[in-house]
């Protein structure tokens, strides 16, 4: 309780603070995020123990009464759900407000996201902890778990939804007042990060309004097993750029500045935004390419497109290194590569964020096969998975977000970082950590392993298996202690670290700026509509050919 | 001045890092259509729906289990259910050509035959099918690679090859 009563005061006075709300918002929010990640980490270090024959789930049976299954929706549900969305809304919610220079049209409505949010979260929770919810973070029918959990879990994407009513108004106001400037990019980024997000829950908003909360709750006896999982894809691959996209803002945005220079070019960061914004959600077939009961042809036409991101990806990838070396070659560096050492390295926020981006690289690259057609029948529900994506949200996401909060958090509190050398252990071990676990990840993938497996007490274990498995433990118990690190750094600072003047926000300028974007890139309905077609065309004759020959007629069972 | 040239050479990067970037997508497509197409290695298709209750009922899943339809190429029909395959395993001579036709009795499971491109989704409600051939004599080890309730883990099976 002495915890949760401190943002209060985690947020720095100041005359006039017109972003008060925004701020202790940010702070809320990050505190939950982080609360979130502590619990799940801790999750996932009970299974790499587990893998390796070493099984705390017993000793805990009073608590975690589902052991490695209840363990593992816990680990999911707060690293990808609870995690990332409240860090998202907060930094959103701060980052914005900074970037227009105005706070939030509606601090009521502001605060309001944050509490029906939270009350999602507690509704949800309970289920999960009593273990009546054991069915994972994607919650497959007709694994069928306690109704509050679908309700909950509802309730939080719902939250969401008046963000983005909030930045749309804030935008109007301020467009008001500056009829022919461009939209700061940040601000922009934002929205279209929240409009995407918007978007793409119509998946899961149907899926839970008229499928799974009527049939958990009793109303209806059975339900439509392909349909609901088809819905549920149509949310669950654009999740991942609604977890991306924000990582990427502050790639663009701040980064830059903290490396020493500026962003290589503003115009070709909005075409990469508004091309994820047209190209996330019409391409979430690519996660059902083994599914029966889904044409071909239609999981072809989502391959295509999923390869049709890799586009933004790339620009992604060339505009941050342009800028980074823009940074380095500022600073005094030389050479075709040796411009890379004057960058700060001694700067955990920057340190952190590079590491997260050196990580995704490799997560990307993996991510090309997972997305080819034929080719992820090799891997598909294997480790490899679970190693693709801890590179991805497990990388580039959380580490950028931790590296978000090493300056963000001593900008909200007015206290310095209270201790560099350990944010940079920090970062050194996740990287190192995290290279050896998923390393190791995708090979027990490409040896078969399956994923969301209580290996340790599985029958089958290859002999194979048993040489790599050790491992993803060490791997594992690096990751965690780092994580250990991130979180004694930042609770340190939160209460004793040295008082000092907040920096400015560290918003980078561009080589090739505003002045350089034509209108269209400063738009959101061409972008919007091209989305909704686009989404139209590749979903709706799935769509239509599962609902009409639905049956909805599965009961459902609770198997654990 | 200067800011224009930096410009301009920031043009000049741009363009030679888009032509990969263009280039790079065009070439993932044509590989995998081209194996998928010309090689003929496929993904599951639309079979049809069945009626979990009505299994015992409907064929080929009434008799799970191994049929020869021709020389050298059977058809595997298999039930899954938390926790097993019905039947779990098999065994054909090598050069076989198996079709394996899958449903599921009550959630959702998956069947993974290790070593081979044979990776599905089982669905209640739902026919799940795909053909493979399989050379190399040998046990090839069969898992349930999705969740399906407290005892996954030991969901499994085996192919055996003369
Ligand atoms: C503290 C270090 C961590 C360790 C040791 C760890 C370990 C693991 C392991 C071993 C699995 C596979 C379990 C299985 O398939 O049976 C897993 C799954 C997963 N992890 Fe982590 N993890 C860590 C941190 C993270 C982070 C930071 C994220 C994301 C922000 C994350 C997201 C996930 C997700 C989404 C799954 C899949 C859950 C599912 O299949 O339902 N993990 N983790
Ligand atoms: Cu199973």
């Amino acid at each position: 309780m002495a915890v949760m009563a401190r943002p209060r005061g985690m947020v720095r006075e100041e005359v006039v603070d017109r972003f008060a709300t925004e701020k202790s918002i940010a702070g809320w929010n990050i505190l939950v995020a982080f609360l979130a990640l502590a619990l799940g980490g801790l999750m996932g270090v009970l299974q790499v123990l587990q893998y390796n024959g070493i099984d705390l789930y017993r000793p805990l049976k009073a608590i975690l009464p589902g052991g490695y299954y209840q363990g593992l929706t816990l680990h999911g549900v707060l690293n990808v759900l609870v995690f990332t969305t409240f860090y998202i809304i907060g930094f959103l919610t701060f980052i914005a407000a900074k970037a227009f220079d105005r706070p939030l049209a509606s601090k009521g409505m502001a605060w309001f996201t944050f509490y029906f949010m939270v009350a999602g979260l507690l509704i949800a929770a309970v289920p999960i902890l009593l273990n009546r919810a054991t069915v994972m973070f994607t919650f497959y029918p007709p694994l069928k778990a306690n109704g509050f959990y679908y309700l909950g879990l509802t309730m939080v994407v719902v939250g969401t939804y008046f963000l983005l009513v909030n930045l749309v108004m804030t935008y109007r106001a301020w467009r008001k007042e500056n009829p022919a400037a461009k939209t700061p990019l940040a601000a922009y980024m934002s929205i279209i990060t929240m409009t995407m997000w918007v978007i793409a829950t119509f998946g899961i908003a149907t899926e839970m309004i008229f499928l799974l909360i009527p049939w958990a709750f009793g109303l209806v006896p059975g339900t439509d097993v392909l349909l609901a999982r088809t819905l549920f894809w149509f949310t669950g691959h654009p999740i991942v750029y609604f977890w991306l996209l924000p990582a990427y803002i502050s790639w663009y945005t701040l980064v830059p500045k903290q490396a020493g220079g500026k962003l290589f070019s503003e115009p070709m960061a909005r075409v990469s935004f508004v091309l994820f914004l047209v190209l996330s959600v019409p391409i979430g077939i690519h996660h059902q390419y083994t599914d029966p009961g889904i044409s071909q042809i239609w999981k072809l036409v989502h391959f295509i497109f999923t390869v049709g991101v890799f586009f933004p990806s790339l620009l992604t990838f060339f505009n941050v290194v342009a800028s980074l070396e823009h940074a380095g070659r500022s600073r005094g560096g030389e050479g075709w590569l040796a411009w890379i050492f004057a960058l700060p390295w001694k700067e955990p926020s920057f340190t952190t964020q590079v590491f997260a981006m050196l990580l995704f690289a490799f997560g990307g690259a993996g991510g090309v096969i997972n997305a080819s057609y034929n080719l992820n029948l090799v891997v598909h529900n294997t480790s490899w998975i679970s190693g693709h994506f801890h590179l991805t949200v497990g990388s580039a996401v959380a580490l950028t977000f931790m590296g978000i909060t090493y300056w963000l958090v001593p900008y909200l509190t007015g206290r310095a970082l209270w201790s560099k050398g350990l944010g940079l252990a920090q970062a050194w071990l996740w990287l190192i950590g995290m290279i050896l676990f998923s390393h190791f990840m995708h090979m027990l993938g490409l040896h078969g392993m399956p994923r969301r497996t209580m290996i340790g007490a599985a029958p089958y274990v290859l002999p194979e298996w048993k040489l790599l498995l050790p491992f993803t433990m060490i791997g594992g118990l690096l990751m965690f202690t780092s994580a250990l690190c991130f979180l004694v750094n930042t609770l340190m600072t939160i209460y004793a670290g040295r008082r000092e003047e907040p920096a400015e926000v560290p918003f980078a300028k561009a080589l090739s700026g505003p002045e350089d974007v034509p209108a269209v890139l400063d738009r959101f309905w061409p972008w919007v509509l091209g989305s909704l077609v686009l989404v139209a065309i590749n979903y709706g004759p799935t769509l239509y050919f599962l609902v009409s020959t639905g049956r909805f007629n599965i009961p459902g069972l609770s198997p654990w | 001045m200067i800011k224009n040239d930096e410009k301009f050479i920031g043009y000049i990067f741009e363009v030679a890092w888009i032509l990969p970037s263009v280039a790079i997508p065009v070439a993932v497509i044509t590989a995998v259509v081209l194996t998928a197409f010309a090689v003929g290695i496929r993904v599951p298709d639309v079979v049809g729906r069945i009626e979990p209750k009505a299994i015992a009922v409907t064929a080929p899943f009434d008799q799970p289990g191994l049929r020869e339809l021709a020389p050298g190429k059977y058809e595997a029909a298999i039930v899954a259910q938390v926790f097993l395959f019905t039947p779990n395993e098999i065994e054909i001579p090598a050069g076989s050509e198996v079709t394996f036709v899958l449903t599921s009795r009550d959630v959702i499971h998956g069947f993974k035959i290790v070593g081979t491109a044979v990776n599905m989704m089982v669905v209640p409600g739902q026919i799940s099918k795909l053909t493979v051939r399989f050379d190399q004599p040998g046990e090839y080890l069969i898992v349930c690679h999705e969740y399906c309730g407290s005892g996954h883990h030991v969901m499994s099976g085996k192919v055996i090859v003369q």
